[in-house]
Order: C-alpha cells, then sequence, then structure tokens
C-alpha cells in the first residue's frame, strides 16, 4: 500500500521523511523549584537511537525519563548536553516528531475524524486531502464507522487507536511514547501493543518508548535502556536480538531468548527499584 | 442495562419489558411528587403573601398584595405607562441589557483569553483587576450617566462592566485548566501560537465561559434596571422608580414579575447556546436518575 507523505514545515530541513536517527549526549536537566532551588531531573544521559530504531527506557518512577522526551521533542530546552535528530542539533520544536501520552491527549470537542485530521491540517495539508489520509488512518485502526463520535462515547482503548492515528497520520520521523499503555487493562494493552507493532514495521520510525513494564519493553524494542533515580541517568542498554517480525506480543512472552533478556534486565533494573522505592518512603537503604 | 439488576441467572428469567414498566411508573410517580411540591411552594407563599395583607398582620400599603401586582400587571399592559407603553418601555430595556451583555461578554473572553495565556501581563495587571473588582462597580453608573446623559449608552455601559468581570474570571480560569499535554502535542505537531489558541485553547475555555453567561445576563439586567433608576427617560427602572415616588409597591413587582420573564426566556437562550457548542460532552449523572 502507498502511503501519501504530506509535506512538512519548510523550516524543517533535513531529509525529513526517512526515519532520523536520535543521538543524546551528556543531556543535563535542571528545574528551578518553586522556592527557587535548582532540581536536577537528568544528569549526563547518553543515548543512541538508531534511525528506524525501536528503543525503551525504562526506569523507576520519577527517574526523569518524560524530561528525556521533552528535550528530544524540542518543547524544553537542555541545560547542558545536546540532542541530535538526523545529524542536526535540535532547537526549537524539532520536525516531523509525534508524541503519545499515557493520558489519550485527544480533543475532547472533536470528533475522531476532527482529531485524527488535525496533524495534516497543522502542516498544512489542503482539506480534502487530508480528510481522505485521516479516513485511511482511522480505518487502519479499525474504527471505520465511528468517525463523528466525541472521545467520550470510546472506550480507552478505542480512544487509544484514536490516538495512535493521529500520532502516525504525519508519518514522523520520530515517535516519542510516555507510557502510552500505562492505563489501559492488561487484555486490551496487549492487543494495542500488537497493533503498534504491526503499524511501526509498515512506517518504522524512530521511536523512543518509556515504560514501566519490563515485558512490553522486551517485547517491543530493538534496545532497552536501564535509568537510574534521580538524578537519571542511562545506567546499561540492551540490545535486544529477538528476530523481527515479532509476531504476537502474547506469545513471544514464553520463548527462551525472551526469558533469558528479560531476566538479566530485571537483575539490573532490580536495585534501581528497590533504591528509589527505599527513598520514597524514606526506609533505611 | 435492565440485564443488570439481580444475578447473572435471574437476569434471563426476568422479563425486560415488566422490569421497564414498573421503571417508566416509577418515574412518573416521582415527577407528579415533584411538581405537587412545586405547586404546594407557590400556593404557601403566594397564598400565605396574600392571606397575612388581606387579614392586616402585613400592611399592604408597603407590602403590596399578590392580587393587587396582578392588578397593576394589566394595568400596565392595557393602560400602559406615563412614559409610553410597556413595550416601549421594555424594548428599551431589553435592548440595554443586551447590548451591554454582548459587549461585556466579548471583553471578558478577550481579556480573559489574553491574560490566562499570557503569564507576563498577568502578573502585571493581576492585583488592578482585583482592586477593581473589589470596588463597588454599580456606582459607576452615576458617574456614566452624569458623563454620557440619559440615553441607553450609559446603561449598556453599565451593564457591560458587571457582566465583563463575571466572564472574564471565568475565561482565565478555563484556560489555566487547559491540558497541558493537549498543548505539547499539538505544538509537537508543528502548530503555530495562533493554531494552538484556536484549536485548544479557546474550545477549552468555552465551557467555563458558557457556565459564566448564566449569571452574567442576570447582572446584565441588574445594570440596565439600576442605571434606569439612575436617571433615565425610558425603561423598565423608571416606572420602577416612579412607583416608588408614588408609594406603590404593586407597580414595583409588576416589574420584578416582567423582568423575571424576560430573564428566563434569555437563560433558555442561553442554555440552546450550551447544548449546540458543548454537544461533545458527556451527559451528566442528573439529567439521568437512577431509576
Amino acid at each position: 500500500m502507498s502511503l501519501k507523505r504530506p509535506g512538512r514545515h519548510p523550516e524543517g530541513g533535513g531529509p525529513a521523511d526517512q526515519p532520523a536517527g536520535i543521538d543524546i549526549v551528556g543531556l543535563t536537566k535542571r528545574y528551578l523549584t518553586p522556592k527557587g532551588e535548582a532540581f536536577t531531573a537528568i544528569k549526563d544521559v547518553t543515548l543512541k537511537v538508531e534511525a528506524g530504531q525501536f528503543c525503551s527506557i525504562v526506569g523507576p518512577t520519577g527517574c526523569g525519563k518524560s524530561t528525556t522526551l521533552a528535550q528530544v521533542s524540542g518543547l524544553e530546552k537542555p541545560s547542558a548536553g545536546t540532542v541530535k535528530v538526523g545529524g542536526r542539533l535540535v532547537d526549537g520544536i524539532t520536525s516531523g516528531v509525534s508524541y503519545m501520552f499515557q493520558a489519550d491527549a485527544l480533543f475532547p470537542w472533536k470528533s475522531v475524524l476532527q482529531n485524527v485530521i488535525m496533524g495534516p491540517i497543522l502542516v498544512g495539508t489542503p482539506k480534502r486531502e487530508a480528510a481522505e489520509l485521516a479516513l485511511e488512518w482511522i480505518r487502519r485502526v479499525g474504527l471505520t464507522g465511528f468517525e463523528d463520535r466525541y472521545p467520550h462515547q470510546l472506550s480507552g482503548g478505542m480512544r487509544k487507536r484514536v490516538a495512535m492515528a493521529a500520532a502516525l497520520i504525519n508519518n514522523p520521523r520520530i515517535l516519542l511514547m510516555d507510557e502510552p499503555f500505562g492505563a489501559l487493562d492488561a487484555q486490551t494493552k496487549v492487543i494495542m501493543q500488537n497493533e503498534l507493532l504491526k503499524l511501526w514495521e509498515e512506517l518504522r520510525p524512530s521511536v523512543l518508548f518509556i515504560t514501566h513494564d519490563l515485558d512490553e519493553a522486551v517485547a517491543l524494542s530493538d534496545r532497552v535502556a536501564i535509568m537510574t533515580s534521580s538524578p537519571g541517568a542511562v545506567k546499561e542498554v540492551f540490545d535486544i536480538d529477538l528476530p523481527r517480525p515479532r509476531g504476537n506480543v502474547q506469545e513471544i512472552r514464553h520463548e527462551q531468548r525472551f526469558l533469558e533478556l528479560q531476566g538479566r534486565i530485571w537483575e539490573s533494573l532490580k536495585d534501581e527499584v528497590t533504591r528509589a522505592y527505599a527513598r520514597s518512603t524514606g526506609a533505611a537503604a | 442495562m435492565t440485564a443488570v439488576i439481580g444475578g447473572p441467572g435471574a437476569a434471563a428469567a426476568v422479563q425486560p419489558s415488566d422490569l421497564q414498566v414498573a421503571g417508566k411508573r416509577r418515574n412518573r410517580r416521582r415527577v407528579t411528587g415533584v411538581w405537587l411540591g412545586r405547586i404546594a411552594v407557590a400556593v404557601i407563599v403566594i397564598g400565605g403573601w396574600q392571606w397575612f395583607t388581606d387579614a392586616g398582620w402585613v400592611d399592604k400599603f408597603f407590602f403590596g398584595q399578590p392580587s393587587a401586582v396582578w392588578d397593576s400587571l394589566v394595568k400596565l399592559f392595557t393602560k400602559g405607562t406615563a412614559f409610553g407603553s410597556i413595550w416601549e418601555n421594555l424594548w428599551v430595556t431589553v435592548r440595554e441589557a443586551f447590548g451591554g451583555f454582548l459587549l461585556g461578554t466579548l471583553a471578558g473572553v478577550v481579556i480573559g483569553i489574553l491574560l490566562g495565556s499570557n503569564r507576563y501581563l498577568s502578573a502585571v495587571t493581576g492585583p488592578y483587576i482585583r482592586i477593581v473588582n473589589s470596588i463597588p462597580r454599580i456606582i459607576l453608573g452615576s458617574i456614566f450617566i452624569v458623563a454620557f446623559g440619559l440615553g441607553m449608552f450609559p446603561k449598556i455601559l453599565l451593564a457591560a462592566v458587571l457582566v465583563f468581570f463575571i466572564v472574564f474570571f471565568n475565561a482565565f480560569q478555563g484556560v489555566r485548566e487547559v491540558d497541558q499535554n493537549l498543548i505539547a502535542n499539538v505544538r509537537v505537531l508543528g502548530a503555530s501560537p495562533l493554531q494552538v489558541a484556536r484549536h485548544v485553547t479557546i474550545p477549552s475555555a468555552m465551557s467555563w465561559i458558557i457556565a459564566s453567561l448564566h449569571t452574567a445576563f442576570g447582572f446584565a439586567i441588574v445594570g440596565a434596571l439600576v442605571a434606569e433608576v439612575l436617571g433615565a427617560q425610558r425603561g423598565i427602572g423608571l416606572i420602577i422608580s416612579q412607583a416608588q415616588g408614588t408609594f406603590d409597591p404593586d407597580t414595583v413587582f409588576a416589574c420584578m414579575v416582567i423582568i423575571a420573564v424576560v430573564t428566563l426566556g434569555a437563560e433558555f437562550l442561553i442554555s440552546l447556546l450550551e447544548h449546540s457548542l458543548l454537544k461533545w460532552r458527556p451527559p451528566s449523572r442528573s439529567e439521568a436518575p437512577a431509576i
């Protein structure tokens, strides 16, 4: 199937439609607390995501995973260090990026069609062309017939599908996912993971995927980065050599190689989680 | 939905139609009960008023009497007033109130959204807005009448000032409550600040703004009436102040009834607007009471 590639901003530059690698070097972000003290969210994060690669970041709560994504998207400016996307230094909003959040960031006052169509409209695609593209994407995520529904009329899984279509419709170079399936029930989650893998294999954007769920990270990714807790830094990076296409994520969980990798990564993650938990509860570690 | 009642086994045994009939009957009984209560309240209040003034426990010279209020209502509509027919005067007041309502709403929405989305501007103007909000603005009516005369303009202005602050604070708050994820999302997709305002900020603030319009219209009427009482050549407020001068509480009450009808009508129109603009919202629970 041929996909229409909507135009991008002229100032975006670069081969926008090619998947772009992400190169994070020595990234540090400090915030000012309301009291005026500096709080270091992430410190010296270095991480490389090859073009078209699916990379997960796993780490304890509050270790600055979301902060890292915000720097990559260009929504925030790093305090030190650099982020390069496709070889270009991120300065201002990175072009060709899509976001997916845990809370589905849909417009509650727009119908499914109006939600999905926003991406192409914002980059200046003509209405009629944008509508065709949106209908095509609604079909691809299996929501044909629901175009006129409002988000509150849909189930959690259906809302995720809309969010997915809205995130992918512009054929992004980079997909930033911040615990996108965190709030779903276990069955819906598996369905959405399969769906995501299927769409990702067709489009192959580079993905940075934040999750707490180690199984999810291993099943979906080419590369899993473990982050330490505050200030966040990359502790270890694992390459996942499970063959692609992965097929059903539910079944891959029982494979020998999966269990091996999962066990090794958990060893590394375990200490961090225990340490973060001890700190948050105030108990002696 | 009805099948949920009882266990999974019981659901099959119970005829849904029986449940529906029983539910409908109970609903009807509830509605009848509510209406009986409402009528009882009206009878007690109005009947009590009539009885107390008839019996002389309350002086009808000062407090009027329902039957006399009705008489003066009839008189207002059949014989008119000293300042032309009641319709003429009502039309003036309604135009003033609507004009003030529109002007105040427009200014409130624009300035509210502007200050809500600009932290620097809101930090600078914040204290002044609070000061202006705390002064009794109704007194401005005197100044407006001195400055702009007895025509309709000062009335529109006073109504607009009262409306402005209500709408402004709601628009401001509405902008502040916008989901930051949504904004991040469209910004990443390449939206300009104008597009962010058009697609996210304004629609999101809309439910706050519309909620304020109900109260705001009441204040528009108050503004127009008070300004008319302070000095006018036409209008319901003038009839009221004239009636006050001639010790005629019944006509004052009659004017209150007329204004109440106008306000209820406007309220109805605002509700229609609310339904059409906010049709994306999930129905609130109160509209679907449990059987």
